[in-house]
């Protein structure tokens, strides 16, 4: 049962997006937090640039492609709600989750080749924020496939449909980060 | 969402008996949840007490058995000063006076019949529960609990041959990091409720003080503390899986983790201090019969405080190798930012000149939290700038100093907080004898304590000390002497916490029942039944006008509450 301050809506924006907005305000921060640690380690560490040459560019602009390609299928399924098709929205979502999903088997392919090659975490500076910093970013990806996939059960039903915008609003923030450490982790050589 | 408004009613709420475990730990009703977190904020505290109890003991009668401790070791020493630190800040002052006063204030003084995201708001509880479990459990595993200090400074907390707690260390960060998610939640669900749950009618400029203050500070939280967390995942890593980020030896930097958490941990300072200063601008008001001087300054003030508080953070790494030119621009900042803090405080004395006083029990807690505030707050001005922090660093000046900004934050305020809505909270009026009783000793007692530190910390006493006695310009004559005064102090104070507990209790048993507005005060929260039940309001409460209008001409009564027509 919701209470009577859940309906109300005093600022003009429903209670809901307010909430995410305000939930990526404080993700902003951490992620801010770790970036910056490693732009002041790259300005004051040159050969780090010699340790970035081992990342793959074209692996890692292929999952640009695909992170922002299922952002378009996120889209696409806020339209539909928008419209009252619950039913094309949810499929809509599960193309975005096969997005999550592809991303991260390219990921995971990517980590298991420069482990194998001996770039670990703790290798040196610039292979732990890479770690970390893709690893913290991975970790939202997964959160948002899981958000996603209750928020599509709930659309097949037609039930909860402003909740597609919302998790629609967080998958394009997870992009946003993505396109954020792309050219920082491996474009910087 | 006007239709919204006018068809608002409330469902069947029912009476139907709920189960312990239902209504106790897994309630969704924002007033349930502040006394959740309210009762393990206060046991948490008397931990914390029992941590200083223990550790001045020491510093007293070194090695001597300590009365329901034994004696103290130096591992013991350096885990009680680190989990009094973490615990006080962490455990304490946050639960008390954001997370509970928040829950209950937000949605009694918007007019609304709880927080807009209920089941969120447990969640938060519930990961604060579990934050506080493993933090207590830290001190049960081998090596016992993290002992480097509440700031975790690497090396000492990121090596295990350094801090001798190789599981306390990382269970620590987990439980900050737990602790943190927890206020994030709730800082989203006040945020969100007081923008968009407002009673019908409540502009900006009518919404009271403390739930403005509530509100920034929890904006505050959400915008510093992103970088600790970042910090704190590179400190996990660094303690369990060999990275390097803060140590040379591997390229990284340990002042890295210093920027990372003073970053944080200076806004976090007037995180805890708004609501504290916001609970005493109702107070003041209610009990000077005055309008609160300059509404609109004060927000304004609190803005400007906020943004300034995140310029000031390196003032805390004046000694530990920054570029000097920079040191300039903190110390800069650092002393502008007393500027609106002074002003807040001139326009609480505005507000009570002229008035009407009262000196009851939360009034003279109010009062109390202005004048050992600005202690806090001048003795501040020695350590903002650079030059003389030099000197003090790291010495009991400095403890001393963040004791008075905290102890009035923390115990103040929340004590200044629970007398004047416990008739809220409980249909009964508190004794006001025994309440007066209790604010005197306590207050008498804190300043017996800090004084001497400022002097100990003057003549050169350092921190983080186990035994003086291994420092012979230290250990003899009156610097022991003020040593056993403040230890002495503090028994006379936690023992004078007993009559508080018995306060509540005799007044929960015998007091006069307190009827819905005992202060005659203007804010919403007065219009509902003492105590409120589930769903606060009988009908809904619009709002007409600002909460302080008190004494105004036109009126015979000298309040003018808000939910009243004009």
């Amino acid at each position: 049962m919701r209470p009577i301050a859940n309906t109300r809506s005093a600022a003009g924006i429903p209670t809901g997006r307010l909430a995410v907005w305000w939930v990526l305000a404080s993700e902003i921060v951490i992620f801010g937090g770790i970036l910056a640690s490693y732009i002041m380690n790259r300005l004051s560490h040159d050969w780090w640039a010699d340790y970035a040459a081992n990342t793959s560019t074209p692996i890692g602009a292929f999952n640009t492609f695909v992170l922002l390609t299922s952002s378009l299928s996120a889209v696409l399924a806020h339209a539909a709600a928008e419209r009252g098709d619950g039913k094309l929205a949810a499929r809509r979502l599960l193309y975005t989750i096969a997005g999550g999903g592809v991303f991260l088997c390219v990921k995971a392919y990517e980590w298991t080749m420069e482990i194998s090659h001996g770039f670990t975490i703790s290798a040196n500076g610039f292979w732990s924020f890479y770690y970390t910093a893709a690893g913290v970013h991975a970790s939202h990806v997964i959160a948002g496939m899981i958000l996603m996939a209750f928020v599509a059960r709930d659309a097949a039903k037609n039930a909860e449909l402003h909740r597609v915008e919302l998790v629609g609003i967080y998958w394009h923030f997870v992009d946003v980060v993505w396109i954020f450490l792309f050219p920082l982790l491996y474009i910087a050589k | 969402m006007a239709t919204a408004e006018v068809t608002e009613h409330h469902d069947d709420h029912g009476h139907h008996d709920e189960g312990f475990v239902k209504k106790y730990l897994w309630s969704t009703d924002h007033k349930m949840i502040c006394f959740q977190y309210m009762f393990t904020g206060i046991a948490m505290g008397l931990l914390g007490g029992f941590m200083a109890y223990a550790f001045r003991m020491q510093l007293a009668f070194p090695g001597a058995s300590v009365p329901g401790w034994g004696v103290v070791t130096p591992a013991d020493y350096n885990s009680l000063v680190t989990n009094h630190g973490t615990i006080m800040i962490f455990w304490v002052a946050m639960p008390v006076l954001i997370a509970a006063f928040g829950n209950y204030l937000i949605p009694l003084m918007t007019g609304c019949d709880d927080m807009v995201f209920p089941k969120v708001n447990r969640l938060s509880f519930q990961i604060f529960l579990l934050s506080a479990i493993v933090l207590l459990a830290s001190f049960f595993v081998e090596g016992g609990g993290f002992g480097g200090a509440w700031t975790a400074y690497p090396p000492l907390s990121s090596k295990p041959e350094y801090s001798l707690t190789p599981l306390g260390s990382s269970l620590w960060l987990v439980a900050v990091g737990l602790e943190f998610i927890a206020f994030l939640l709730g800082g989203i669900n006040f945020v969100t409720t007081t923008m968009n749950a407002r009673a019908k009618g409540m502009r900006l400029y009518d919404i009271p003080i403390v739930v403005w203050f509530i509100v920034i500070a929890s904006i505050l939280f959400m915008a510093s503390v992103g970088p600790l967390v970042a910090g704190a995942i590179m400190l996990l890593f660094d303690q369990n899986l060999g990275t390097g980020f803060f140590d040379p030896d591997k390229g990284g930097d340990p002042v890295l983790w210093q920027h990372l958490f003073w970053f944080f941990g200076h806004p976090e300072v007037y995180v805890v201090l708004l609501p504290a200063i916001g609970i005493t601008a109702e107070i003041i008001t209610t009990f000077a019969r005055k309008k609160l001087f300059a509404y609109k300054t004060v927000l304004n003030t609190a803005i400007a405080t906020g943004v300034l508080s995140f310029t000031v953070w390196a003032h805390h790494q004046f000694v530990a190798g920054i570029d000097p030119r920079m040191a300039n621009v903190f110390t800069i900042s650092t002393l502008l930012i007393s500027v609106p803090v002074a002003e807040m405080i001139f326009v609480y004395i505005a507000t009570l000149y002229g008035g009407k006083i009262t000196l009851n029990t939360p009034m003279l807690w109010a009062l109390s939290f202005i004048f050992e505030f600005m202690i806090g707050g001048v003795t501040g001005i020695f350590l903002g700038a650079s030059g003389s922090d030099i000197y003090f660093h790291d010495t009991y000046f400095v403890l001393a100093h963040f004791h008075y900004t905290f102890f009035p934050i923390a115990i103040i305020g929340s004590f200044a907080g629970i007398t004047y809505w416990f008739p809220k909270m409980t249909g009964k009026m508190m004794n006001d004898t025994l309440g007066k009783l209790h604010f005197w000793i306590t207050i008498i007692t804190f300043n017996l304590i800090f004084i001497p530190l400022f002097v100990l910390g003057a003549a050169g006493q350092h921190r983080r000390i186990y035994n003086y006695e291994h420092f012979p310009d230290l250990a003899g004559g009156w610097m022991q002497d003020l040593r056993v005064l403040a230890t002495v102090a503090l028994l006379v104070m936690l023992a004078a916490q007993v009559i508080f507990f018995f306060n509540v209790f005799i007044s929960l048993r015998n007091g006069k029942k307190a009827g819905n507005n005992p202060w005659k005060a203007n804010s919403l929260e007065w219009v509902a039944p003492s105590p409120p039940g589930h769903g606060n309001f009988a009908e809904l409460p619009n709002c007409y006008r600002g909460p302080y209008e008190y004494s105004h001409p036109d009126r015979e009564d000298d309040y003018w509450p808000q939910n009243e027509p004009a």
